[in-house]
């Protein structure tokens, strides 16, 4: 599949849809990943993420590396449609053959990804990009699921967006590898930076990692060369320190995910061919039960189905 | 969900020199909310860039949207273009001041459907759910 950029486009497809084939296109890939690093870049909406990413990959491509990009905007709650617009920062990045970007809508998965984003990378990965780049969705405070998907998580930040409360908060702020102060040429930069490295120095655990706190300005490309050399040393680091045991727990949270969506999957197949699925949902609407004993009910049914088979 | 989850997705693209994208972010909004998944890459993208989008996004759909009058030069680029990276299954339409003389030209090379200012949204929502090649 090497460099063939109609087929990755297909397939991320075939696996975004939920296709058929598209467990069959995972399990083949999978042995051929694992040599990409994977970049997460999150953040809250509007602090300059697509454009961060849009210099990143310029500065990589000056490497000779080759980058592929997954760029993840929201599904409409309603309509259940997209508007993906993270490519209007990357359009000089667009007619570069070393660069593949692809635009993918959450399809109403939480956590700031979709589903199908990290089998997306990993298709990326088996068509041999040396990086990838996972842009997430404007994320709040508790998208974290970018943990799961990339080794280097890069949280990106703007002057005025809180204050050391905000900071200290859990979620988004625990899973920098490396914050970015962006439009660092703004007023307040450098309380944003401080705000931020206090809450960082207040972390007691012994850890062989310090996120360090870079000030950037994306829009001119001031800052990306050390954003660079950053996700590069943590590389490294990742290598050399604590890899098999995160090595491990990452392995760990691939079987659960693929797990989670296996057993919800095949219940909620069997529950609407048995014609269950709607009957029970509208007990759940009617409040003759609840939504945790209705789950536990089709659990043991389905236990006991396959237990028979 | 365990189902399978298709859905329409659709680059809306502006080629050439002009900068007033209003009318490309009226239909990309219109779109979006009859479910489908629009991809928009900004003003001045040249014919390579608009195929390269569409071959990386694998998209369905294409819809152009000019002002400055070189959609006779532009078009058929692009068209020639998708062809040779193989995307010839892809359902192309266009929008913006396209004088009515021009139409069966751009149709010829395989433009499907041109629309004016003032068409409704829903005009083209509908074309766009109906002449869509039917998902494999």
């Amino acid at each position: 599949m090497r460099g063939e950029k109609r087929a990755i486009a297909q397939t991320i497809s075939i696996i975004e849809n939920n296709e058929t084939r598209a467990q069959e296109i995972v399990s083949l890939l999978y042995p051929k990943t694992g040599r990409a690093h994977i970049i997460g870049i999150t953040g809250p909406a509007g602090v300059g993420k697509s454009t961060l990413v849009e210099k990143l990959a310029t500065e990589i491509r000056k490497q000779k590396k080759t980058v592929g990009i997954v760029a993840v905007d929201p599904t409409s709650p309603f309509s259940g449609g997209a508007f993906l617009g993270d490519r209007v920062r990357m359009q000089d990045l667009s007619l570069d053959e070393g660069v593949y970007i692809r635009s993918m809508a959450t399809r109403n998965s939480l956590g700031g990804l979709a589903r199908a984003t990290k089998d997306a990378a990993h298709v990326l990965d088996a068509a041999g990009k040396d990086t990838i780049i996972v842009e997430t969705v404007g994320a709040g405070q508790s998208e974290v699921e970018v943990i799961k998907v990339a080794q280097t998580v890069v949280v990106v930040l703007a002057p005025g967006l809180g204050d050391d409360i905000q900071a200290i908060k859990a979620g988004q702020m625990e899973i920098g590898d490396i914050f970015v102060v962006n439009k660092a040429d703004r007023e307040n930069a450098d309380k944003a930076v401080s705000d931020i490295r206090t809450m960082l120095e207040m972390d007691t655990e012994e850890k062989g990692w310090k996120p360090p706190v870079l000030k950037i300005t994306a829009l001119i490309g001031e800052g990306i060369n050390k954003l660079l050399e950053n996700i590069e040393k943590h590389r490294v680091y990742l290598k050399t320190g604590v890899s098999l045991l995160q090595r491990r727990a990452n392995a760990e949270v691939e079987l659960i995910e693929a797990l989670k969506q296996k057993i919800t999957d095949s219940i909620i197949r069997e529950m609407r061919q048995k014609g269950e699925w709607i009957e029970v949902t509208e007990q759940i609407m009617a409040r003759k039960t609840d939504p945790y004993t209705a789950a536990d009910n089709m659990l043991k049914q389905r236990l006991k189905t396959s237990g028979k088979a | 969900m365990s189902t399978k989850e298709k859905k329409i997705r659709v680059l809306i693209a502006k080629p050439g020199l002009d900068s007033h994208d209003r009318g490309a972010k009226v239909v990309a909004r219109a779109l979006r909310d009859a479910g489908m998944e629009v991809i928009y890459t900004g003003l001045r993208q040249t014919p390579e860039q608009i195929a390269e989008t569409a071959l990386q996004e694998d998209v369905d759909v294409i819809g152009l949207s000019i002002l400055s009058g070189a959609h006779t030069t532009l078009f058929p680029k692009i068209m020639q273009l998708l062809k040779k990276k193989g995307l010839d299954d892809v359902l192309v339409f266009a929008g913006g001041i396209i004088p009515q003389e021009d139409i069966p030209t751009l149709k010829k090379i395989g433009i499907r459907e041109v629309f004016g200012p003032g068409t409704p949204t829903t005009m083209l929502v509908d074309f766009v759910k109906k002449t869509v090649p039917k998902p494999a």
